[in-house]
């Protein structure tokens, strides 16, 4: 039977394991049934969000930086995107930066809202800048939806990669949030196997419902046997829950040794890394090495991306830049940071180390 | 025409920064942190992200089966996207082509769910029905009987066509078009400037020797048509939801701005199966041994079996020329169901409601495959399903 088709909105033994985690992490009652619905990845999950909630003259807002597909979706279900960005604040005392340092401003986040607002999209732990939104942060923005009616789609897929012992919050456990949020979570994220394309919503039936509409008009079946896979992996670690062995304890503290050692690697060679409170990416500012590539004036292209371009060419070494992760009108207000992915076997991050020492001496001695 | 091929929501969407980073990494990069690649493991490649467009394997062996079967050449990474499912492929196709305003041509009895797509994408569904004529001399009816008006289907093409869904071998009828039929099609479809979306899914369950014949290799028509395959339905594995679209260049592209702003990759593990599949079926293609050949052989003598059935307990089959499906008419059990009069619901469907109930055999209603206002035209069919037929659970027949 693991060859045919299962239940479409969700192979229940998946489902079921989903619900009984989802109770767990958010302190309420779920129905697998109703409660839940799997997808094929997470992409597929935020598609059908999108398509359910977004009509022509909807407004949808969208932090910055955000994981592209977000302003593409949005534009696609004839919404219109809204933009408020993080903001840089460098840390006192010449510490180094950490996601922490970039926030909302609250002003300008509320001045966002208004009637046609339908949904915000909420990434937390963020890609690419790897910020994990503290309860105060998660507060405004709920507050702001709460008042103006607006859902959250909320983008949870780095909820297992949180580092120095920090909390993930769930945005849909504050009050007044369940009703009007939508959690996506990704089991290619969670078990390190983004080959798989399971994904998942939960949320209540009001909003699921529709969701569960779009999904049966578009791919309708998600694979079987993949799903079991999936369930059997949940079983594990519902039981492993908060022990040492559990995956979710030891690939966070596998990655954070990684996430510092690329740090370090970043900082002795003259790059300014920003420490990632989650995810496996992070961010580091390029300004040191800006001689390697010189400005081109009124060039079309944002200088980060040439500048990434140039690196993977010259250098072999392979980054994305972080004006991907803007809207078009934005993309050269942060243009010297670029992004890299720290989930990478230790030889690699050893190779990169050495590219990245030899181009150091490389600017010292000339 | 002058109207753009694609739909209006594709604008602005159909650029991707990665198709450019990934590429370059690729190419260039000796070490890549631009993206997750894998941890640690054997195999370890196959549990991380393929090629978005379909794993490179696939993609290839399914262009070299397709040049094989059309007699022309395909470039595997423009003329072939692999989709989750045949569903989402439709669903691609319905996206990318249709707008507000587009009418969509679909023959009766359908599967359900291009009405709905079409609907969802903003167009009209226009339906024209297969019209069944008694064969002479008390003969069994079969799918072949069931024909287009060629002057009905003539009037259903205007200015407003964006594109006819062809569907052979047809669910739920079982219905292989001829050679004669598809030209009808194809046509129209020149005359008028019309896409063809053809869902081939059941292209390799043909019997008694009939031939599947692609409408594509027709004239004018392989510019215009979009090939819909499944893995699924091709090796019976319905669970892997692996599909694919086969078309040039100039569809195909809008087909995968779609695809990459809902789903983007699918599956690696179960794209590597399938292509090891074809890879197996290439080597054996036309030989006994074939899957191709076999399945067909095998499910032949299951319908044979299921016609017999039914024709002896009183119910009329008509024997499909196709897939796995088969319609019988329940006319000489009513008795059992009686009508409702003013009834919201179609006779057939109540009919298999009660049998299901009382009988413990499970059919769906042909009224399922037919359009809101014309679901009691045809409302003493019931469909079957004879590919596991032989499973007998809880003392019921379940086929």
């Amino acid at each position: 039977m693991l060859h045919q088709y299962t239940r479409a909105f969700g192979h229940p033994p998946l489902v079921k394991i989903l619900a009984q985690l989802f109770e767990k992490l958010l302190g309420q009652e779920l129905d697998p049934m109703t409660n839940v619905m799997v997808t094929v990845g997470a992409y597929q999950a935020l598609f059908c969000c999108f398509q359910a909630f977004v009509d022509e003259g909807d407004e949808v807002i969208i932090i910055e930086p955000f994981f592209d597909c977000y302003e593409q979706m949005v534009t696609m279900a004839g919404g219109t995107p809204v933009f408020v960005p993080l903001r840089p604040k460098a840390p006192e005392n010449g510490k180094m930066m950490s996601s922490a340092d970039w926030k909302l401003d609250s002003a300008e986040l509320a001045s966002k809202f208004n009637e046609r607002t339908k949904a915000i999209v909420l990434n937390s732990p963020n890609n690419p800048l790897g910020k994990v939104f503290s309860r105060g942060e998660l507060e405004l923005i709920a507050d702001l939806c709460v008042k103006h009616d607006v859902l959250c789609i909320s983008d949870e897929v780095y909820e297992w990669l949180v580092y120095d012992g920090k909390e993930h919050i769930r945005i849909a456990s504050l009050p007044g949030m369940w009703d009007r949020t939508v959690i996506i979570g990704s089991a290619g994220k969670t078990f390190s196997a983004t080959g798989w394309k399971v994904g998942w919503t939960v949320g209540p039936n009001r909003l699921l419902q529709h969701i569960r509409t779009v999904h049966q008009n578009s791919v309708y079946h998600c694979a079987t046997a993949a799903q079991e896979a999936v369930a059997q992996g949940f079983q594990r670690e519902l039981m492993l829950y908060g022990k040492p062995d559990s995956y979710f304890v030891q690939l966070p503290k596998e990655l954070q040794k990684k996430r510092d050692w690329l740090v370090q690697s970043l900082d002795a060679a003259g790059m300014k890394p920003i420490i990632p409170e989650g995810t496996y990416f992070l961010l580091a500012d390029i300004s040191n090495f800006k001689s390697d590539v010189p400005d081109v004036p009124n060039s079309d292209e944002p200088y980060d991306s040439r500048f990434a371009k140039w690196m993977v060419k010259n250098k072999g070494l392979a980054a994305i830049p972080l004006s991907a992760f803007y809207c078009g009108a934005h993309k050269n207000n942060y243009s010297h940071f670029i992004r890299f992915c720290f989930a990478k076997e230790e030889a690699t991050l050893k190779a990169a180390n050495d590219i990245l020492q030899k181009w150091k001496q490389e600017k010292t001695s000339s």
